[in-house]
């Protein structure tokens, strides 16, 4: 069967003249973002900008209204139809959300096995013994019996991470991934987070660490009421700004 | 008139074997009753917030029918209505058990609606996120969780549908109240056998009130 849509070998992500409307509220506004494998995209903006959203279209979490938005070569149609494609889509996005959204109930261990087991049918031990290494490799090794509820926030996203991870995504979203951690425990998922940059990752981050985000990005974009007003690479965005709504957000947040 | 009354104690405990050959039968009207009810809370409970209306519709309309009504006219209503309906008669164990299934399953339906719908949205999209498909985001992560939650309600239910089934003496089935009724016909000891019939019910209950705390205490683990 042939895909009567064209799809782009070189973009992991196309969304093209992508519009969301939450009731009269126009969220998005003719977003144009394309994505190579392996780059790192920084999303920056006010709260309310409409950044999380934008990311949370692309693994259908947020249904769009018009446009045209490809994931990894299939295509994702307006007001949340298509979901055979859309359940393929998510086996191969990772995401890590604000609130980490571990499952409560089930061990630290049994997070990170329940999908890979689930949906891409590995056995019970291959499972296992990928989680066993995804968590040594974000530090928390020794908590893997443990149920969420008895992790710091910063260890229980470094599960969030993990879990993600063992599917093998080829593209990994995160919204906000340090917003609800006490301080000191924000350095140890960047850490985790820029090591995976490292390695190669594709990544989509929505994040208010500025100086994260000029370290990892390839690519920062500044969105505004809905709409991408800057991008480009952060020394560019960061340093030589040539929006003026730019210019006054970074303003606000990079004096202190 | 002697307005001291003496309990006759002999009278009260000469009525314990009678008496306890109605708890079977109020076991089995309770617990068989609560089964099928709570299979029945399932399927309504999550009708109720299906995706359509041709789902929710009728879940709605079941609820409100046999929360709406007595649980006494609905055994009636079933014991001596429906065999006109059947043309044949029901018995009145199988008249009581499904008397407490239709009543049970309609406030069971909204524990189970309630329950599902307290997890944060968060763990859905967590699920759906990982690639699970919606039936295996509900059956290994909204599911448990929202099962853990409904039992405290589910446990106040149960003890409601005990105890409701001594209404179901009326049907003649011979369950606690109806052993009580027979006893005191040829004893004439209504103080001490009744007295006797709510000790029954309060160990029946009090047993279950024990068994749901362990269960709750067990279910915290990991929350």
């Amino acid at each position: 069967m042939t895909d009567e849509h064209e799809t782009d070998a070189r973009h992991i992500v196309r969304m093209e003249n992508l519009n969301k409307h939450f009731g009269s509220l126009h969220v998005l506004k003719d977003v144009d973002l394309a994505v190579t494998p392996g780059e790192v995209v920084v999303i920056i903006g006010a709260s309310g900008s409409g950044k999380s959203t934008l990311i949370r279209c692309i693994n259908g979490l947020e249904e769009f209204q018009s446009g045209s938005l490809d994931v990894d070569g299939r295509q994702l149609l307006p007001d949340g139809k298509a979901s055979k494609a859309l359940q393929q889509i998510r086996t191969e996005v990772g995401m890590v959300f604000q609130q980490f959204n571990l499952f409560p109930h089930m061990t630290v261990l049994d997070n990170v096995t329940l999908a890979p087991m689930k949906v891409r049918g590995a056995s019970r031990d291959e499972a296992r013994g990928t989680a066993r290494r995804l968590l040594e490799r974000v530090g928390i090794s020794d908590q893997a019996e443990k149920y969420p509820s008895q992790l710091s926030g910063g260890q229980q996203q470094r599960v969030a991470l993990a879990r993600a991870l063992a599917m093998e995504p080829r593209l990994m979203l995160f919204d906000e991934p340090t917003s609800a951690l006490d301080p000191e425990m924000i350095g140890e998922v960047l850490d985790a987070m820029r090591e995976l940059a490292r390695e190669g990752m594709t990544m989509i981050i929505v994040t208010h660490e500025m100086n994260f985000a000029r370290e990892v990005a390839d690519r920062v974009i500044y969105i505004h009421k809905g709409e991408i007003v800057e991008q480009g690479t952060p020394d560019a965005v960061f340093d030589n700004p040539q929006n003026e709504r730019t210019q006054s957000f970074l303003a606000r947040v990079l004096t202190h | 008139m002697n307005s001291t009354f003496s309990f006759n104690w002999d009278a009260a405990f000469a009525s314990i074997p009678y008496l306890l050959k109605g708890v079977p039968y109020t076991l089995m009207i309770s617990f068989g009753g609560l089964a099928i009810g709570f299979v029945i809370g399932i399927i309504f409970g999550l009708m109720r917030i299906g995706p359509t209306i041709w789902m929710r519709w009728p879940a709605i309309a079941y609820i409100e029918v046999f929360r709406g009504t007595p649980v006494l006219v609905q055994v009636l209503f079933i014991f001596y209505g429906l065999p006109q309906l059947l043309g044949g008669p029901i018995d009145a164990l199988t008249a009581g058990i499904a008397a407490i299934a239709v009543n049970s399953g309609a406030y069971i339906s909204e524990v189970v609606r309630g329950g599902v719908q307290s997890i944060e949205r968060g763990q859905r999209e967590a699920g759906v996120s990982l690639g699970l498909s919606r039936l295996q985001t509900f059956r290994y992560i909204i599911w448990p969780q929202g099962f853990r939650r409904m039992i405290p309600a589910l446990g106040n239910q149960a003890i409601i549908s005990i105890k409701d089934t001594s209404l179901f003496a009326v049907i003649g089935v011979g369950e606690l109240v109806r052993q009580g009724q027979i006893y005191i016909a040829t004893t004439f000891n209504a103080l001490e056998v009744y007295l006797m019939v709510a000790l029954m019910y309060l160990a029946i209950t009090l047993t279950l009130s024990v068994l749901l705390r362990l269960l709750e205490r067990k279910g915290l683990v990991g929350q």
